[in-house]
């Protein structure tokens, strides 16, 4: 290819539509302005912003660390769950009534199929020669229209996002950071044969069903007494074995209590 | 020195045709923000790219650390990020680039748009183009399960309630994407697989096919 030669424009509206041969171009070189090489010249300025928009880029990774949450859990039925922000405005679609329950086919299928399929036709429905985007006001209007409501839709479920709800369930509990637990223990072996460490876990962590054993506030004797009676949720009848065992056990829970001498 | 294995291969291989077709071309005032600032509007498709190769070496680094199993997926995202070196900026670069293609690519589909871009003879750029803006939201969608956490396994299942409400191929969809009944290993190694082989090599061919045609028919004239 010839410099500055050979290169078709097409639908050129500053050549009247009457006196151009249908969508031939121009060579470039018949264009009015200053045309630059592309390499090396506009190449150079074009990677000197590209470095300026790298560095900006990489100061934002390095303030903003990229979100982790808790590791997946089925078993939490009281996760609310959110897609990134960029399928929000589908997500918020599905949640009106005209588009939900027996309707929901409008709002998973008919509506983004017949907004993405327009979007991917578009040179078909728009046939018209000009260019300007005065001159074509039905497809600009549907493009605007379109902009517009997955703007509002992403705004609107921004609006009703409970965002402290969020935030609080997607704060991750960092593994480790919790005092380590001497498995070897007498205490630790009693916790793990009987069928408290099935909800409270292997290292005293809680889970889904039960709260964590590190860190409470009850003393060694409450703890016995919760262990063979239950409290909240946690059903009585559970402890199966001797006194002796029970006060060694509670006891150990009780070393990784708030202020206990193991709670480091 | 370069001068001359440039000629080396030249005389063999005759590889200045395709670097005249590669670099050597003018580019039109109009399309030029050092000549006016509004021009900037067309930098948007180039800088889509640019921050797709941002996307393609960050993913390459992290599949170094990554693990695509539901045992260690998390710990090793978690590891990757905090103790590697410089691996917070590696996974942020790959996390942030995500929103940052989209958003270029949004921008850049509206400069198409309304400057009328698409119009013949470009019809066909038009459609591979609304194609790559396809497989970079499906790029999203899968990447965002991968670090295994509490949103990922959430929204991941949310997704696949929808494409089973498909009528007809919905159920068949859905157990496709999950590899089974439920959101679980074989749905982590599926979206990996997805993520890492089938979509990259889907934008590869539509990105060689986007930028041999706007070599072939040049940038659309000024309004």
């Amino acid at each position: 290819m010839h410099r500055g030669k050979g290169m078709k424009f097409v639908t050129d509206s500053r050549v009247g539509i009457s006196n151009r041969k249908q969508n031939i171009a121009k060579d470039y070189s018949e264009y009015p302005g200053r045309t630059e090489a592309f390499w090396p010249n506009f190449l150079l300025k074009e990677w000197m912003v590209g470095s300026v928009f790298l560095i900006g880029f990489i100061a934002l990774t390095i303030v903003e660390a990229p979100p982790l949450q808790n590791i997946a859990d089925p078993t939490n039925t009281s996760y609310i769950p959110l897609p990134d922000w960029y399928f929000l405005f589908l997500y918020q679609l599905l949640k009106y009534q005209f588009a939900a329950g027996d309707w929901i086919l409008l709002g998973t299928v008919i509506l983004p199929g017949v907004a993405f399929t327009a979007l991917l036709i578009a040179p078909w429905l728009d046939q018209g020669l000009e260019r300007r985007p005065a001159k074509r006001p039905v497809a600009i209007s549907f493009m605007l229209l379109g902009v517009l409501s997955v703007f509002y839709l992403t705004w609107e479920s921004v609006q009703t996002t409970h965002w402290d709800q969020v935030h609080e369930q997607g704060i991750l509990e960092v593994p480790g950071e919790g005092p380590e637990i001497d498995t070897a223990a007498p205490g630790y072996e009693i916790y793990a044969a009987q069928s408290c460490v099935n909800c409270h876990g292997q290292n005293l962590e809680g889970g889904a069903a039960a709260p964590a054993l590190v860190g409470t506030q009850y003393t060694a004797e409450e703890i016995a007494d919760i262990a063979v009676n239950g409290v909240g949720t946690m059903p009585a009848g559970q402890w199966d074995g001797s006194d002796e065992d029970l006060q060694a056990m509670s006891e150990f829970i009780a070393s990784y209590g708030e202020g206990g001498e193991n709670n480091q | 020195m370069l001068q001359k294995i440039y000629d080396w291969v030249d005389e063999r291989v005759d590889i200045t045709p395709l670097w005249r077709d590669i670099a050597d071309h003018e580019v039109p005032e109009h399309v030029n923000p050092a000549h006016h600032f509004s021009a900037f509007v067309y930098c948007f498709g180039g800088l889509t790219f640019f921050t797709i190769v941002i996307q393609i070496l960050s993913g390459m680094f992290l599949t170094m650390y990554y693990v695509p199993d539901i045992i260690n997926a998390h710990a090793s995202v978690y590891y990757l990020q905090n103790e590697i070196a410089h691996g917070q900026i590696v996974r942020g670069m790959h996390h942030w680039g995500a929103s940052v293609a989209i958003v270029m690519l949004f921008l850049h589909t509206l400069r198409v748009f309304f400057t009328g871009s698409y119009k013949k003879p470009r019809e066909l750029n038009w459609v591979v183009g609304v194609l790559l803006f396809f497989v970079v939201l499906a790029l999203g969608l899968t990447g965002y399960l991968l670090p295994w956490d509490m949103k990922a396994l959430f929204a991941t299942k949310v997704t696949l309630q929808i494409a089973e409400s498909v009528p007809v191929i919905g159920g068949i969809a859905k157990t496709l994407l999950a590899g089974g009944e439920i959101v679980g290993a074989r749905t982590l190694t599926n979206f990996f697989a997805i993520h890492v082989f089938f979509l990259p090599a889907a934008l590869f061919g539509l990105l060689g096919a986007h930028f041999l045609m706007i070599r072939k028919q040049g940038v659309s004239g000024p309004l």
